[in-house]
């Protein structure tokens, strides 16, 4: 049985489509992510399943509820990791994990286990007994985190889990995550736009961007549509060296950017010098090359014209159209 | 309703006492102002005769200072739903299985309780300033229209919140329809034929103008113009439909 089924899923904020007509299932026990940049509609897409947000059109099913006319199924079914702080910052940290307890329904015994257990993981137990207006940014998105493991619900929404913490404790929620999802069949639903958190969690994702999802697939799976060895090349002449070597055979998915090109190939190391070989015969001098595994940042760059970590203000989203010519070459497919 | 919403009830009702005592400064305020009102204007305006006032004029006071500090009071729980929205908190309270009805319940009761114990300070102050009681039942009435006063108030403040996304409109509801309401209630001076006709004809349309007559009646039993049992049948119809529409526009509210 599919835990999350979507139809058709969108929502407008007054003119603008933060979720356009989105579709996809996600299976009882998995772990699927949406990847995608800030403002992709990843928060708006958790919302309505969460219910606290209405869709505009379209519906979708958890656990079989529909999140429209089952509202109180629904939420009985799952639990939120929320992406901004949602603590009560005038409680304590153990206070707001009691709140959250009972509000689940947890017996006295649960509650105090699980208390200790998920102040242990986020190590916060010294610092249970202080006001959360006094904790620091890390210090609440760990709480937060720790609240939303509390309760074992059947599927757990989490929304940029590892936000701004570090390293060391990205790691530790990473594996509890795994963990909570291996011993408790805990189906997860996450958004990042961290590529290795995707790479890690993820069995599935689905990259969405501008509302709508650009491809959904196994992460092996995306990682090979784009070819088993990427090769990124810039050169003297772009445009020149991208059209004949479009001509090859063994050449796929050759794709311009800025200022280099990429293209997927099957045993990059050994195509180099017949690139090079290729390049002398039109004279355009490759002034720097680089063979590796594709990425899930290949994967983002393939499907949206962009790399996820190029973000500046212009293509974060805003109510301003995008450039329609960001998209050219999703057409030219 | 189940016992897990009744958990959730007593969770969010525990809240807010824990927010209000930590929060000094409101505890104070709350308390102070209204003893400011009864003090300064119950003795300014002790000489003054205004005609068919029985008793001294801070006798007539008690109960509309009474009725403005519960009516503040529930009204700012009501509103602060807009703090948990803007706080993020709301997102975790709406997402929890528990139904939105035990959630406005939880949060009524605990505006009342907070709002039922400034009224009651007041009620003692003023008491010692000689406001008389007429008898035991009288007292148990009174108590009951402030529960219902307060009910009313939290859900009118509910209704507001949801129609505000933040607090830039707080300001101007404060003075556009608090203080017309308070001023119209019969709360500092008697409604009677000696006032302009338009002026007693709002009054009787203002609900907190049989709430503050219903407590003047069964606390010090002078002064009122309608029977409490009366202003009671009234205060109860308008509390379920106020509280009603409250629980609606709050289900209805996004996070």
């Amino acid at each position: 049985m599919n835990i999350i089924e979507t139809e058709n899923l969108t929502r407008k904020f007054d003119d603008f489509l933060a979720v356009d007509h989105i579709r996809f299932s996600v299976g009882k026990g998995e772990i699927f992510g949406f990847l995608g940049p800030n403002g992709a509609g990843k928060t708006t897409t958790i919302k309505m399943l969460t219910t606290l947000l209405y869709p505009s059109e379209g519906s979708a099913s958890i656990a079989g509820f529909d999140i429209l006319k089952q509202r109180a199924n629904v939420r009985e079914n799952i639990g939120v990791v929320f992406q901004e702080p949602a603590l009560d910052t005038e409680l304590t940290g153990k206070e707001n994990l009691d709140f959250h307890a009972r509000m689940y329904g947890l017996t006295p015994e649960t509650r105090k286990k699980r208390i200790t257990q998920v102040l242990t993981l986020v190590d916060l137990l010294d610092k249970k007994d202080i006001l959360v207006k006094q904790y620091s940014g890390g210090m609440k998105r760990r709480l937060e985190i720790a609240r939303g493991l509390m309760h074992s619900p059947t599927v757990l929404f989490l929304d940029e889990p590892t936000l701004g913490l570090d390293a060391q404790t990205r790691r530790a929620i990473w594996e509890y995550i795994k963990q909570l999802n291996k011993e408790e069949g805990t189906t997860i639903f996450l958004t990042t736009h961290y590529m290795d958190e995707a790479d890690f969690l993820c069995d599935r994702i689905g990259i969405i961007d501008h509302g709508k999802i650009l491809v959904m697939d196994t992460v092996d799976t995306l990682k090979k549509s784009v070819g088993h060895d990427v090769i990124t090349l810039s050169c003297s002449n772009n445009e020149q060296l991208q059209k004949r070597l479009g001509q090859e055979p063994w050449v796929s998915n050759i794709t311009p950017h800025d200022s280099f090109l990429t293209l997927g190939v099957q045993r990059g190391e050994e195509k180099i010098p017949a690139i090079f070989d290729i390049a002398r015969t039109i004279n355009v001098a490759i002034s720097s090359v680089d063979v590796r595994k594709p990425t899930l940042d290949d994967v983002f760059l393939y499907y949206t014209g962009r790399r996820m970590r190029e973000q500046n203000p212009e293509t974060l989203r805003s109510k301003v159209p995008k450039p329609s010519g960001i998209h050219l070459r999703r057409q030219r497919q | 309703m189940n016992s897990k919403d009744f958990q959730a009830i007593y969770m969010l009702w525990l809240r807010q006492m824990k927010r209000f005592l930590r929060a000094r400064s409101r505890v104070l305020s709350t308390i102070v102002q209204p003893i400011f009102f009864l003090l300064i204007l119950g003795f300014g305006f002790n000489m003054a005769v205004f005609p068919g006032m029985e008793g001294s004029y801070i006798n007539f006071l008690a109960p509309g200072i009474i009725a403005m500090a519960i009516l503040f009071s529930s009204m700012f729980t009501g509103v602060s739903v807009l703090w948990d929205k803007q706080s993020g908190f709301l997102q975790e309270v709406l997402v929890a299985p528990v139904s939105r009805l035990s959630i406005v319940i939880g949060r009524t009761l605990g505006g009342a309780t907070i709002a039922l114990c400034q009224g009651f300070i007041i009620m003692i102050i003023a008491l010692f300033l000689g406001a008389p009681i007429v008898d035991f039942k009288g007292l148990l009435l009174t108590a009951i229209i402030m529960v219902l006063l307060s009910f009313t108030a939290v859900g009118f403040g509910l209704i507001i919140a949801s129609k505000m996304r933040d607090f830039e409109g707080f300001q101007s509801i404060m003075s556009l329809i608090l203080m017309p309401l308070l001023f119209l209630s019969s709360a500092f001076y008697p409604i009677n034929e000696s006032l302009p006709g338009w002026l007693q004809a709002l009054s009787y349309c203002n609900p907190l103008f049989y709430m503050i007559d219903g407590i003047r009646g069964s606390l010090t039993g002078a002064n009122n113009i309608l029977h409490p049992l009366v202003d009671l049948g009234i205060i109860s119809v308008l509390c379920v439909i106020i509280m009603g529409l409250g629980t609606y526009f709050f289900n209805k509210s996004e996070a």
